[in-house]
């Protein structure tokens, strides 16, 4: 089997867990984590959203928002972490602007691909029914950019985490990177798995929580 | 007494090709029309502009009343359900929303789609989506129905059954309609006078002067007539 200090058995991850559970350590690193995250998703899926119905929704927003958008995608964000350090220094804000950048990216190009991609036909058709130009966006061309969009929001969950795990690893004085950097200091595979275990749980949960909702609001595709 | 549909001299170009030539068309109140003319011939342009969508245009178009249209493709909201999408014909005809999903359900009724109310839009067969359209056309209570090959996509037997219950619906609700077709029978079957587009320009103009409901061996002199207003010689077909 493998020596203890290349990967702890089972038994003893399950014990750690246990052990680290109960004394609060990985509570509280989970909720600095979770903060993290929430936080820079937030940031992302604001400036996201916003940019990807402006530049959706009006001529003049895509020529102002999209050339740049589209130019900076081809960076991979995780390459970022050099700069958003000299600019944030190494508190929460680079780790906050890294998920944020992360999440932006996906919603931004799907949010604006599903808006494109509305039916003329039925626009022309809500215009015979009388409906304004405000209407047609709320029940026409938004609906039509929804599945697009819960695309893009699942990548974004996903890069968000990605995005999460890399911050931490370069630097944290709490959460769930930090458990796993000081773990690795003191050679203890164990809380090193758990930590990975939690980092894929969470993973798993967005995924489903998104799931979930594309189930309730795409009701109306037949699959 | 004012007619639902008055036009007078309507020329539409897109960029330097002209479209429409100095169309002059009436349409009188509960009056049956059918357009017929080659593919290219300007029809779905002209039914665009009586429905507003296209307000680029020289010349005079009025049509007063309630305006409804139905299309070749169904255009159904597929976030929706059959009936919300048949009140929202409602929109804009001055009606009130909370009469909706009985209103809805009466002209559900009416096209045979009672099994329906309830389902998704994307659940539906072409004929049934069809149907549902003409529905949310319907609730309108149009004073010009606007038909846009509304059968092109439908097999011929579905066809027919359509045929039937447009018939049906216009003797039920008399709106003016004017239904472009490619189908010169059908054409004979539903309208009281038929009009030929040629190039942008209403070349010929038919009375069909039969009782209803008709049957096909009652109008051959006459279709022959009509396809050779079409450039089509009735002698292959016959
Ligand atoms: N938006 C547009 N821009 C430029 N040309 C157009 C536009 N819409 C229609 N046309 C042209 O106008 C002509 C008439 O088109 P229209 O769709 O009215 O024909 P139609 O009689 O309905 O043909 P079909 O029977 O095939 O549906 C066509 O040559 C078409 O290419
Ligand atoms: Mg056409």
């Amino acid at each position: 089997m493998l020596p203890p200090d290349k990967l702890a058995s089972p038994v003893t991850v399950l014990g750690s867990a246990v052990e680290l559970t109960a004394d609060g350590q990985l509570g509280s690193a989970f909720l600095v984590s979770m903060g993290r995250v929430l936080g820079g998703f937030a940031i992302g899926a604001l400036v996201g959203v916003a940019l990807g119905l402006s530049s959706g929704l009006s001529r003049w927003g895509e020529r102002i928002f999209d050339p740049p958008v589209q130019m900076l995608r081809t960076l991979p964000h995780l390459g970022l972490i050099p700069l958003f350090i000299l600019w944030f220094g190494i508190g929460e804000e680079p780790k906050l602007a890294l998920v944020a950048a992360g999440v932006a990216f996906p919603l931004y190009l799907n949010l604006h691909a599903g808006i494109r991609q509305t039916d003329p036909g039925l626009l022309e058709a809500s215009r015979v029914l009388g409906y304004t130009a405000v209407e047609r966006v709320v029940h026409v061309v938004l609906p039509s950019a929804l599945p697009q969009t819960l695309v893009g929001l699942r990548i974004s969950l996903g890069a968000a985490w990605l995005s999460l795990i890399v911050a931490e690893q370069v630097n944290a004085d709490a959460g769930i990177g930090y458990l796993i950097n000081n773990a690795r200091e003191f050679l203890r595979t164990d809380v090193v798995v758990v930590g990975l275990l939690v980092y894929a749980l969470l993973g798993l949960a967005t995924d489903g929580l998104v799931r979930g909702l594309e189930r309730r609001l795409l009701r109306w595709q037949v699959r | 007494m004012a007619g639902a549909v008055s036009v007078r001299g309507l020329v539409k170009e897109f960029g330097d090709r002209r479209v429409l030539d100095e169309v002059d068309l009436d349409i009188r109140p509960g009056e049956f029309v059918a357009l017929l003319g080659r593919s290219g011939s300007g029809k779905s342009t002209l039914l665009r502009i009586l429905a507003g969508l296209d307000a680029e245009v020289r010349g005079t178009v009025e049509v007063p009343g309630t305006v409804s249209v139905a299309f070749q493709q169904p255009r159904l909201l597929p976030w929706r359900r059959v009936w919300r999408n048949v009140s929202l014909g409602l929109r804009g005809a001055g009606k009130q929303k909370a009469a909706g999903r009985a209103v809805a359900e009466k002209a559900l009724a009416e096209v045979r789609l009672t099994d329906h109310v309830d389902a998704w839009p994307l659940t539906l067969s072409g004929g049934e989506a069809q149907r549902v359209s003409l529905a949310r056309a319907l609730v309108r209570e149009p004073d010009v129905l606007l038909l846009d090959e509304p059968f092109g996509a439908l097999d011929a037997l579905t066809r027919l059954a359509m045929h039937h219950l447009v018939d049906q619906l216009w003797r039920d609700h008399r709106p003016a309609v004017l239904l472009v077709t490619h189908d010169v029978d059908e054409a004979l079957l539903l309208a009281d006078r038929i009009l030929v587009l040629d190039e942008g320009r209403i070349v010929a103009e038919h009375r069909v002067g039969l009782s209803r409901p008709r049957r096909r061996a009652a109008f051959a002199e006459l279709r022959t007539r009509v396809l050779a207003d079409l450039g089509v010689d009735d002698v292959e077909a016959a």
